[in-house]
């Protein structure tokens, strides 16, 4: 099934879900959705036997700059072959989207990543906590932010060259 | 043995200085601390097979510190990491030597300017007596800094303070 095909068959079940679909973006089309949404159309896009996305490829986090922070979803599915970009934008002062993690279990860590590196709060997420970056590591600076300033000390060790 | 070869057979003696013997016994033996942090690590493992045949210098690895004589920082030292890597260091006996390789371990690598992670250096945690540059160095860098290393102890001393590092030359 081509992207906007995939499109109409949310349009018609969640269109009040819908922030914006470009047909035209650079690689690949792909579907914004309102970020207290993103689980009941990902709960769709898994469960429709027409589309049937029972793999998501990729989750990742994004800080676009502008006070805005992004989730983007890479999903697949193996039945069909056919893949689709789901995109949640978020402001940064309350950055809060669904978690997918009761959708596909392969969200878990992904999200995780995104908590720790943005700073992305994943609502219903199951173990919401740092992954990579050390547990002591301070609260609040996430390190993927484009405003993150390199603390001059981490455990005694000067961190800038 | 080489030329000490069956000269023991009969009652000899060899006379010679405290140092020199403690010297001679520590360069050709200096078991290495077992671990690798990155890519550096992969050069290593080449360096310790048979074409390259680390052994040869009686570098034996060992997978535990308190046997250790020599730490070979390979990779990048993450500020995760470097606290590990401080503590293996002191449950090493002395006397200890530590050879750095490759660029993030010598001094941040390509991580020097936008690395939150990565510790700009391993001198900053423990002391280095070797650096070997490169990203990653051959392993026949890694084998010039063992000679540069062995060299070293060799000119080591009882009374004297500990020798500056030394640093290998990129070629």
């Amino acid at each position: 099934m081509q992207a906007n095909e995939i499109y109409e068959r949310i349009k018609s079940k969640f269109e009040d879900a819908i922030v914006e679909f470009k047909a035209d973006a650079i690689v690949e089309p792909y579907l914004e959705v309102k970020a207290d949404r993103v689980k009941d159309v990902c709960e769709f896009l898994r469960d429709d036997p027409e589309l049937a996305f029972d793999y998501l490829m990729c989750l990742s986090g994004v800080d676009y700059g502008n006070g805005t922070l992004g989730v983007v979803y890479h999903i697949y599915s193996m039945k069909h072959g056919h893949r689709f970009v789901l995109k949640v934008k978020v402001p940064i002062d309350n950055p809060v989207v669904q978690s997918v993690e009761s959708i596909w279990k392969s969200a878990n860590w992904h999200e995780r990543e995104a908590y720790d590196m943005f700073g992305i709060i994943f609502e219903g997420h199951p173990d919401l906590r740092r992954i990579l970056m050390p547990y002591d590591w301070p609260e609040g600076s996430y390190p993927l932010r484009k405003d993150f300033q390199v603390p001059e000390f981490y455990n005694g060790m000067k961190v800038p060259y | 043995m080489g030329l000490l070869d069956k000269r023991f057979e009969t009652e000899n003696i060899i006379i010679t200085s405290v140092e020199d013997v403690l010297n001679w016994a520590r360069l050709s033996s200096l078991w290495m601390m077992q671990f690798g942090l990155a890519c550096c690590a992969i050069e290593m493992m080449a360096a310790s097979a048979s074409h390259f045949d680390i052994m040869r210098f009686g570098i034996i690895p060992r997978s535990s510190p308190r046997q250790a004589d020599l730490m070979i920082v390979a990779g990048t030292v993450t500020l995760k990491m470097a606290s590990r890597v401080k503590r293996l260091y002191e449950q090493m006996p002395d006397p200890k030597y530590v050879i750095s390789m490759g660029s993030c371990a010598n001094c941040g690598g390509p991580y020097w300017e936008h690395g939150y992670h990565v510790l700009k250096g391993v001198d900053r945690v423990i002391p280095v007596d070797v650096y070997v540059p490169g990203c990653p160095p051959r392993p026949e860098a890694l084998l010039e800094g063992i000679i540069k290393l062995r060299e070293k102890i060799r000119r080591e001393s009882l009374v004297k303070k500990k020798l500056p590092p030394v640093y290998v030359e990129e070629k």
